[in-house]
């Protein structure tokens, strides 16, 4: 669980138990049968968008098949009941297994996909599987009526049964989704979501993560699809398998808000009655009025509020409550000091990165070519070289975001050559990129947890991990504000504090001073120094060199993708050869000005 | 006749007719590759717009008759033609107030280019268009009727004694398709307009200090797409019946011509629309009518697993 979780889960279990009494109350007066009807779909659908929230919501990639699913689950109840004589009590727990097995099947080639051709083939899978269930004759499959031991067979001659079933479905898929936002779970999803590559480096097996959100999801929507099937007691390949039904999901779900479970409730509460009601009154005379309105639902709120009802409504309503918040924030923020260094160990010689030989090429152009150096620990080596002189493209090698062609990387003795990125981040190594990307609605300590949950430490650990890390950065005092009202030098320090979460042996941080002011950068070369004096070892990839004098034991000057100079500093500066070949003009500028 | 004989023949015929259906489908692939390759926008209605071409060929011949004194054999495929400005008009504003809303350098910085986005309101556009057309056209299947559409020329292949049927409305079909896709590689390629499309297409940015109204090229793009595939669809009316939800059958051809052709490749995806003719027909002589269609679906699932970048000309964007 996430700091704070206990408390935000009791809350919010609070307002969903009252909402779903009070529908509950409400359903038990309606009697019209057709409405009641419409009271058992709306939390069918809303479970439904639930599940579509739960994969697409937070991973970030678009399903256009949820129908996959639902129909999985409608058809595996339908087909157990008539063929084999088994109850929908079994029947749909049956759907849900089936249906989560699938998620897993479709996930394993489809997650090599990304962006738009993830949401292409999603769209393939449901309307593949209409095709085969027409071939084998199941276009119309009808569920018999049981006039023995209705109750048995999920029978109700009651409808409002059928409306406290769905409400059941709907708490325990509402409860499933708050636990998981609030968890680890949600939280690497989230962090998939904004930066898979950020992701991997901070230890997060993304693949591992994205294929259990996909039969959580999966199996989700399976269960609404089993129950949806019980209640119209007719299953067809257009009403479980067509598109409508995998729009349904992602409209309430973006109607009412992308990436919280309040979203799909939301947009099924609004968008169900209102379809249903248009349906009913006016699908006689005007038949596809009911896709209409979907449609236009859809693009309108895409148009006026992209990110759904409740982010927009609540966005709306913060600003307005913001001024006493940042009031309050404000005079803390004078007090940032960095963190007082222990007494400075000894730097004890060791080498603890080792790069032999390491080549990477694209095409013909070698971006790394047999770059060879060692970091000592408990040292800082700056590395410095123009645009495209392969700096990144050689963090990349070293830290298992590309594969080298040639050469060895070790840590500690251990090769890293040819692992994947999060195991390397699980050898201990932290990594920070060029462009920040934080959870901005999420609070500062949020959003370094990630690198402390990606290094597997358990939940409290985590946050003893993360509460240390903003220490040792000076952060502490924003640990409550919302990353999105951070300063650039703050988010700068945030990344670091995320990978030094994961407890690295070794960071390698990539421009982490690019952009910011004099003033600020000595802020961060300040909190730099001191993590050497803690005895951590680094290694920067850094523009300016009077940055670069101030923090770094050695430079390694490299020029497309070669080893131009290593040594001192000071040394370095003065090689008349480095001077020459590439520091000459701008380094003279910068001595003049 | 032996049995090889036979085989013989009908692998022949599938051949031409996946030749004919092909390039149909290959200007139908074209209209949604110039989107892509121009916007980078995954326009998730194109099937809709298909549909819209074919309804607006049906009511200039059939329902309103504006066309019929042209005659059976001439007024099917000029309305065929003329469904494409018609529904270039439609593409136009449609861009105008709502696409151009959630794309182009509006959306160029953003997270993920605003791919969500345009995915999702496209999807939208897509319910409007087939519902809305229920609503309009009503449900009963519709058809641009010709005589040419039951007649057939037979060619008599020599030496294996076998007889090729070419079925006359797509043979005309399937030349005025080339005719316009070639039209249209010219237009990209040598006039000032193609110039100014795709000099938006390869950076958009960089063409508006240029003085390119990158807007105005993707309005125009997009325009010209739907209006493409619209006459794409106005010729397959001639030889298909079809209902406002026809649309979703087409989508996916023309999403598997695209991606094997190599989302961003105009003229790859009509290579890829000819493929998916290829194996639509060729799957005809092995699979139960039913699971023709299934077959597209596997090969484009395949397609995107095994190779999304596609097979022909260039790689536009790795997955």
């Amino acid at each position: 669980m996430r700091p704070g979780a206990s408390l935000r889960l009791r809350r919010h279990g609070l307002i969903l138990v009252a909402l779903l009494i009070v529908y509950a109350a409400l359903s038990a007066v309606v009697t019209n049968s057709y409405y009641q009807l419409m009271l058992t779909l709306v939390p069918i659908w809303a479970v439904l968008g639930l599940s579509w929230n739960v994969f697409s919501g937070y991973v970030g990639l678009i399903s256009f098949g949820h129908a996959a699913f639902f129909g999985i689950g409608a058809y595996t109840v339908a087909l157990l009941q008539i063929n084999l004589g088994i109850t929908p009590w079994i029947g749909i727990p049956v759907g849900i297994v089936v249906a989560g097995l699938a998620a897993l099947l479709i996930g394993l080639p489809t997650f090599r996909l990304r962006g738009h051709y993830f949401a292409l083939a999603m769209l393939a899978y449901p309307l593949l599987m209409a095709y085969l269930l027409q071939y084998l004759q199941y276009h119309e499959v009808t569920l018999p009526m049981e006039r023995e031991a209705p109750t048995y067979w999920l029978q109700f001659s009651d409808p409002r049964m059928y409306t406290l079933l769905a409400l059941v479905l709907l708490a325990i898929a509402m409860a499933i989704s708050m636990v998981m936002e609030n968890s680890r779970f949600g939280l690497s999803l989230m962090a998939i979501r904004q930066n898979e590559l950020a992701a991997e480096a901070a230890g997060i097996n993304a693949r591992r993560w994205k294929t259990y959100a996909l039969m959580l999801s999966g199996a989700m929507a399976g269960a609404a699809g089993g129950l949806y099937a019980c209640v119209l007691l007719v299953v067809t390949p257009e009403a479980v398998l067509g598109m409508l039904v995998s729009a349904q999901a992602l409209v309430v779900a973006l109607f009412g808000g992308v990436g919280t479970y309040w979203g799909p409730l939301i947009g099924a509460a609004i968008l169900i009655p209102l379809s249903e009601t248009l349906h009913a009154e006016l699908g006689e005379i005007v038949p596809g009025i009911q896709g209409v309105v979907y449609g236009a639902a859809i693009v309108l709120i895409m148009l006026l509020a992209p990110e759904g009802l409740f982010w927009t409504l609540r966005d709306r309503w913060g600003r307005r409550a913001q001024p006493t918040g940042a009031a309050m924030a404000a005079p803390v923020a004078a007090a940032p000091a960095s963190p007082q260094p222990p007494a400075a160990k000894p730097s004890s010689g060791r080498v603890l990165l080792e790069v032999r030989g390491l080549s990477k090429s694209f095409g013909g152009l070698k971006a790394v070519d047999e770059v060879s150096f060692s970091v000592p620990e408990g040292s800082i080596l700056g590395i410095i070289g123009p645009n495209g002189a392969g700096k990144t493209t050689m963090f990349n090698v070293v830290n298992g975001v590309l594969r080298a062609d040639r050469g060895e990387a070790r840590l500690d003795g251990q090769n890293m050559v040819g692992r994947k990125l999060h195991e390397i981040c699980h050898m201990g190594i932290g990594r920070t990129f060029q462009v920040v990307r934080s959870f901005p609605r999420l609070p500062l300590l949020d959003n370094v947890l990630v690198g402390a949950y990606g290094a597997g430490l358990t939940d409290d650990a985590a946050v003893t991990a993360a509460r240390d890390a903003m220490a040792r950065t000076g952060l502490t005092h924003l640990a409550d504000v919302p990353a999105g009202g951070l300063t650039n030098k703050e988010l700068r320090l945030m990344e670091l504090a995320r990978a030094l979460a994961g407890q690295p042996r070794l960071l390698l941080l990539d421009e982490t001073l690019a952009g910011l002011g004099r003033e600020e950068c000595d802020a961060v070369l300040d909190v730099l120094n001191g993590l050497r004096a803690e005895g951590m070892t680094i290694v920067i990839i850094e523009h300016t060199m009077h940055a670069m004098l101030r923090v770094a034991d050695e430079l390694l000057v490299i020029d497309r993708g070669r080893v131009l100079a290593h040594g001192d500093p000071r040394t370095i500066v003065e090689d008349p050869k480095v001077i020459e070949a590439y520091l000459g003009r701008k380094w003279l500028k910068q001595q003049a000005a | 006749m032996s049995d090889v004989q036979i085989l013989v023949e009908n692998v022949l015929n599938a051949l031409t007719a996946g030749v004919l259906i092909g390039c149909i489908y290959g200007l139908m692939c074209v209209g949604l590759g110039l989107i892509f390759g121009i916007m980078r926008v995954v326009n998730f209605a194109q099937g809709d717009f298909l549909m819209l071409g074919m309804y607006a060929a049906y009511y200039l011949f059939a329902g309103w008759g504006l066309l019929s004194f042209l005659g059976p054999y001439a007024g099917p495929f000029l309305s065929a033609v003329i469904a494409g400005p018609l529904v270039f008009a439609g593409g136009v504003l449609v861009h105008r107030y709502i696409i151009s809303r959630v794309s182009g350098l509006r959306t160029a910085a953003s997270l993920d280019e605003g791919h969500f986005g345009q995915l999702i309101v496209t999807l939208g556009i897509s319910l409007i268009l087939q519902n809305g057309g229920l609503i309009l056209f009503g449900s009963s299947p519709r058809t641009v009727r010709t005589p040419l559409s039951s007649s057939a020329w037979t060619l008599d292949v020599p030496g294996v004694d076998a007889l090729i049927f070419l079925n006359q409305a797509r043979l005309v079909s399937a030349l005025i398709a080339v005719a316009v896709a070639v039209a249209l590689y010219f237009m990209l390629e040598r006039t000032r307009l193609g110039r100014s499309l795709r000099a938006a297409a390869d950076n958009p940015t960089a063409a508006t200090y240029a003085g390119v109204d990158v807007d105005r090229a993707h309005r125009i793009a997009f325009g010209m797409g739907v209006g493409i595939t619209a006459v794409a669809g106005g010729l397959i009316a001639t030889f298909l019946s079809y209902s406002p939800f026809v649309g979703l059958d087409f989508v996916i051809i023309m999403y598997a011509g695209v991606v094997l052709g190599g989302m961003g490749s105009i003229l790859g995806a009509f290579w890829g629309g000819l493929t998916v003719g290829f194996v639509q027909q060729f799957s005809a002589l092995f699979l139960p009518p039913q699971l023709q269609n299934s077959a597209i679906f596997v090969v484009f699932l395949l397609i995107l697993i095994l190779r999304p970048q596609g097979f022909f000309g260039r790689s536009a964007e790795r997955a």
